[in-house]
């Protein structure tokens, strides 16, 4: 009885403060999750909800990309570039090409590039909807998703119109465009743009102001701009920790440097601030297409070169100079002059950029495709790591990695 | 096209640049020494091009005679933002060396660095010798030219439940 007695049931403040034995335990997230877009898988060792550690595995959608091109000849390269990111691919075709006609050093026809930014603009557009939306559905916010999807199936008919399918585009050839604008299509854009611009302002009032979303994606997913700048984000992940970095403004390509536009710069690096990076440009690629229709030069949109275009048909039926262009260009493909270069636009996620080495052959002897998501996702075990799984979630929503470029 | 951190890199360390050239449309670019990779790589970023865009690698096995050797080309692309502009480095090797790593510079070099081992095969000493898009039992290295275009890949046999890391704990066997 005397041990009962010196019992004393309040605990001492060492036994409270003690630490209670637990075990790391690892989750797997994806491949195939409905929260990772792409397929990624994302190893990730937990102490209760922290991150502790996080591997992010990759390569569920290669396509052997580099290995195909190299086998193909210049032209037959676009459609594999549609595949890229699928969810804005005008960007890597106007990409693509803009890369091997800096390589021939020939100039396209000023209507193509107004008709390539104008394109380009409005697949900016849709990426960044796709963007928010699904940040706000799987934060729980399912009305702005729809809206978002609404708005991008319009720019996804006005896409169709122009280039004849809806997501793998295949549109441009190398020294201009392979087609005209249809008629009428001017003006189904600046009606279109009225319509993008009220669904956008619905997201912005749901989204912007809201006390779920804004608690959920203010502070969460930190990544300084120093880490930002070693791990190589770019676009508008970048913009969100304060660098004032844009290729369009710094080292403009094709007609940028004839619009007027701001470039959006954040200055806390979290998930917010990329989220709102895209709301604003939303609204300036809608200033910079209403300048772009407006300014819309006539003239031709390929050049007039049959080594590099293919000739007129009734040139081909009737003239023995057009058979033979026709033949060589389609035998051989287009005669891209030995060298390399390495040249980047400014795609919905950041830079898109093209190391291009030629042979003299007709094919590519190597195309490297710098995919902005590959960097951002080689920093997403960075800004996840000692958070919340929680947190995992909007991070990666914001880095926006697409599968098709990442595992190329 | 500006050559400013190239000129740099040249005079602080003389010696660490085998070869340095313009580009077709003029763009410069210098061929780093193998050995000196690290600490060129460091003077670039301190120079101010703290930006890793990308990596890759070149083989080179079915160029001109004289360009054979050595067969791989690894790319470094660096920018500085206030600047606004880049660096293009190349390092060449041959099968079996290795680079010295970078990735202590750089973070997002490591990405990089398993690209060019996955699809190249060259490895680089000090950094993180892991595929990233093929998977483990993948035979070979299928960017090199030698690699044929309809290569077939062995059977890789299935792993044992109990072969499958599955986290800490008991991996799944009741004690």
């Amino acid at each position: 009885m005397a041990a009962f007695d010196e019992y004393d049931p309040t605990p001492s403040d060492d036994e409270l403060e003690a630490h209670l034995q637990t075990r790391n335990m690892v989750v797997n997230l994806g491949p195939s999750h409905p929260a990772t877009h792409g397929t990624v898988r994302l190893r990730i060792e937990l102490d209760g909800e922290t991150i502790v550690k996080m591997d992010t595995e990759v390569g569920f959608l290669h396509r052997g990309f580099q290995k195909s091109c190299e086998n193909v000849t210049w032209t037959q390269v676009i459609p594999y570039t549609d595949r890229l990111d699928y969810v804005a691919s005008l960007h890597n075709n106007f990409g693509y090409l803009t890369a091997v006609e800096q390589l021939i050093g020939i100039e396209i026809p000023e209507r193509a590039k107004y008709i390539r930014v104008i394109g380009a603009e409005l697949h900016r557009i849709a990426s960044h909807l796709t963007t928010a939306g699904a940040l706000s559905m799987e934060l729980g916010g399912f009305a702005s998703f729809l809206y978002a999807i609404e708005a991008r199936d319009i720019i996804t008919d006005r896409i169709t119109e122009l280039t004849g399918a809806r997501l793998t585009t295949n549109f441009g050839r190398i020294g201009g465009l392979n087609r005209d604008l249809p008629d009428g299509w001017v003006e189904k854009v600046e009606k279109t743009l009225v319509k993008i611009e009220e669904f956008a302002g619905e997201i912005d009032t749901l989204l912007s102001r809201n006390r779920i979303f804004t608690d959920r994606t203010r502070g969460t997913g930190i990544i300084t701009r120093d880490d930002a700048l070693s791990f190589g984000f770019t676009g508008p992940c970048l913009r969100a920790c304060g660098v004032d970095y844009d290729l369009r403004k710094k080292k403009p390509y094709w007609v940028y440097d004839r619009f007027d536009f701001n470039v959006a710069v954040g200055h806390n690096g979290d998930n917010f601030d990329r989220y709102y990076m895209r709301v604003i440009e939303i609204a300036e690629s809608i200033k910079i297409v209403r300048q772009a229709l407006d300014q819309l030069p006539g003239g031709p949109v390929m050049v007039d070169d049959w080594r590099i275009a293919l000739p007129p048909k009734e040139n081909v039926y009737n003239s023995i100079e057009g058979v033979i262009a026709h033949f060589k260009l389609v035998m051989e493909g287009v005669p891209v002059p030995a060298g390399e270069i390495y040249s980047a636009t400014e795609s919905a996620n950041g830079e898109l950029g093209w190391y291009i080495r030629s042979d003299g052959s007709g094919r590519p002897y190597k195309l490297h495709v710098r995919a902005p998501g590959y960097q951002l996702l080689a920093g997403l075990a960075h800004m996840c790591e000692g958070k919340m799984l929680a947190d995992l979630i909007p991070t990666f929503d914001t880095i926006n990695m697409i599968g098709g470029e990442v595992e190329q | 096209m500006s050559t400013y951190a190239l000129d740099q890199i040249q005079s602080q360390l003389p010696g660490s640049l085998v070869e340095r050239y313009a580009d077709r449309p003029g763009d410069a670019w210098a061929v780093v020494d193998r050995a000196h990779i690290v600490e060129v790589v460091k003077r670039v970023k301190a120079l101010g091009f703290t930006q890793f865009i990308s990596m890759d690698a070149v083989d080179r096995l079915h160029l001109e005679p004289h360009e054979q050797d050595p067969r791989f080309e690894v790319l470094y692309f660096f920018r500085s933002v206030d600047r606004n502009e880049e660096v293009r480095l190349k390092v060449r090797v041959n099968e079996g060396e290795d680079i010295p790593s970078i990735i202590d510079v750089y973070k997002g070099a490591e990405w990089g660095e398993r690209f060019v081992w996955d699809f190249y095969g060259v490895a680089f000493a000090g950094g993180v010798k892991r595929r990233i898009l093929m998977y483990e039992e993948f035979v070979g290295h299928p960017l090199r030219k030698d690699y044929p275009l309809r290569g077939r890949q062995p059977l890789t046999p299935e792993r044992q439940i109990q072969d499958i890391f599955r986290g800490p704990g008991t991996n799944g066997v009741q004690d």
